[in-house]
């Protein structure tokens, strides 16, 4: 029997689909005996959520109003306690669980194992290194406990026919205050959210500025897509960080995914190599996103995606 | 603040095309372009724009490597650092063990601030700040994209998935550098001739009294699955053909 705790990730509110990623990977443990843990000022919406998910045993919610932001100093402490008793300790590879749970990890007195891709025997597994151009086997100490995140682009979630009983611990450890939220400015949408949409639509550098990002928007709802960026075009200022796709923003695995204007970096391949189908559309026949397409054309984007938004039903 | 120390790895250049070894022992490296780490180069910048401001006194650069790294350590002397310290290793070690490094070093220095990258791009862990931090029981910011010192606190902005988050810390903190931070300064050649006269001290890990910590064994390397190169087509009624065909639109 492997048991295993995984971090829930949520804003309050809802759950975030990471989790149930987590816990996909968390099943293909043999043996696996998976508890979730929500920390939270008060988890009670969420527990039901995670409650829901199958391979799920318990949750245990910790609710506390230092909670009520996630702030890795803050639950780090708590969550390493709740660890005792457990033979792996997963959170997701989203910013929530990279900034998490390698602070887990130290005071927990382990490595980290960043990035999980699969599940090779309790304590061995594969994840990506230099940018995804290699995958290593690692293999943890079998004495220790196994500390890691999920690489989320490579599960799928589990379904939610799940019925796990919720308990509600008390944590009453001496928790920081040295660090303190002050606020969070998010670029609201009504759009699919990029890192669980099926169909993604993402614009590059040839875009050429913030309005003409409006052609992607079209041709996005106009296929009820999510909405990305090449690393160029959100450093270029055309749209926020967080619509970034690859290896240092999204790491995305959409069912289609349309790469309009954008050149193909190995550091954005990396962030879409498990997507179902690539579209690429670009004017540069060179462009070595064309290597990894599906579906390529070459042509001006400025010409091709109105009458492409247009085309389509 | 008197002193931020910044931290340096020495990593392939991210412009080199890394490849696996044919006996899967691990990445060819004979021979490769080494760079400080992209990431940390940014930290290193963001430490000179907040002396440069009058915001900090010195910046000590720090390694933790073979004695290789000392060309990373004395670029980073060449962009501005004050002081250089590289604590020797045989070869590579784990993030818990270079957090550990890091801490003695912070409990001899007595930074303000430590500025790392927030993951360096050969292993891509991005561990060791938060490890610092937890080890330290100081705070983090991780992924930052702005830095603002007040005195005896931080706010910083991070880039996280959702947008921009701001937190503000107490000092000392960790803060890890994000892409859109800065953008690093070219070295100059004349600061290079000033470097080589900077301070650079050599300390071996194994005499710093620091435990080493359980290692993650590597035990093989493969190539990532390569995805295969599809069909070209000449204008929107093939493209919508094409994924129709696929059951895809």
């Amino acid at each position: 029997m492997a048991r295993i705790l995984i971090v829930a990730e949520h804003d309050g509110e809802n759950l975030n689909p990471s989790t149930a990623k987590c816990v996909a990977c968390a099943a293909d443990v043999d043996g696996a005996e998976i508890d979730l843990a929500v920390f939270a000022a008060n988890g009670g919406a969420v527990a039901v959520q995670a409650a829901a998910l199958d391979h799920v045993a318990r949750v245990l919610k910790v609710d506390r109003a230092e909670n009520e932001q996630a702030l890795a100093a803050v639950i780090a402490p708590q969550l390493a306690a709740l660890a005792d008793g457990y033979d792996h300790v997963l959170g997701p590879s989203t910013t929530f669980g990279k900034d998490l749970m390698p602070r887990v990890a130290a005071l927990l007195g382990v490595n980290q194992i960043s990035d999980i891709m699969s599940v090779e025997g309790s304590h061995s597994f594969k994840r990506p290194v230099y940018a995804g151009n290699a995958v290593v086997t690692v293999e943890a100490p079998a004495d220790r406990v196994v500390v890691g995140t999920v690489r989320t682009a490579s599960y799928r979630a589990v379904a939610t026919a799940g019925s796990a009983a919720v308990e509600s611990v008390d944590q009453s450890a001496d928790l920081p205050d040295h660090t303190r939220f002050i606020e969070i400015r998010s670029g609201q949408s009504d759009r699919p959210d990029l890192q669980t949409a099926a169909r993604v639509v993402s614009g590059g550098r040839a875009l050429g500025s913030s309005e003409n990002f409006e052609l992607i928007f079209k041709l996005a709802d106009k296929l009820g897509a999510g909405v990305g960026a090449s690393r160029a075009a959100v450093d270029a200022g055309y749209v926020p960080n967080e619509m970034q796709v690859g290896q240092t923003g999204k790491i995305i695995a959409p069912e289609l995914y349309f790469a309009i204007g954008i050149s193909g970096a190995i550091q954005h391949l990396t962030g879409i190599k498990d997507a179902g189908t690539i579209v690429a559309i670009n004017k540069d026949e060179e462009a070595p996103i064309f290597e990894v397409a599906d579906v390529g054309l070459v042509g001006d984007l400025f010409a091709i995606v109105p009458e492409l938004t247009d085309a389509i039903a | 603040m008197e002193k931020i120390l910044v931290g340096l790895k020495r990593v392939v250049d991210y412009n080199v095309r890394v490849r696996v070894k044919a006996d899967g022992s691990g990445v060819e490296t004979d021979g490769v372009k080494m760079s400080i780490n992209p990431f940390d180069e940014i930290a290193l910048e963001e430490a000179l724009r907040i002396r440069e401001r009058g915001e900090a006194g010195e910046i000590v650069v720090m390694s933790i490597g073979s004695s290789d790294a000392q060309q990373q350590l004395r670029t980073g002397l060449a962009m501005g650092a004050d002081r250089a310290i590289l604590v020797e290793t045989a070869g590579d070690i784990d993030p818990l063990s270079r957090a550990r490094a890091f801490l003695e070093i912070a409990g001899r220095e007595q930074p303000g601030l430590v500025l790392l990258g927030k993951q360096a791009i050969d292993d891509d862990n991005s561990q060791t700040g938060q490890m610092l931090a937890a080890l330290w029981g100081r705070p983090q910011a991780t992924f930052a994209s702005q830095i603002e010192l007040n005195g005896e606190t931080a706010r910083v902005t991070r880039e996280v998935d959702v947008g921009l988050e701001t937190i503000e810390v107490d000092l000392p903190a960790v803060v890890t550098t994000d892409l859109r931070l800065n953008e690093p300064r070219y070295v100059k050649l004349p600061d290079i001739m000033k470097a080589k006269k900077k301070p650079l001290d050599t300390v071996a890990f194994d005499d710093l009294g620091v435990e080493a910590a359980p290692v993650i064994r590597e035990t093989a390397f493969e190539p990532p699955a390569q995805r295969q190169k599809g069909i070209m087509v000449d204008d929107i009624a093939g493209l919508l053909a094409a994924l129709r065909d696929k059951g895809v639109l």
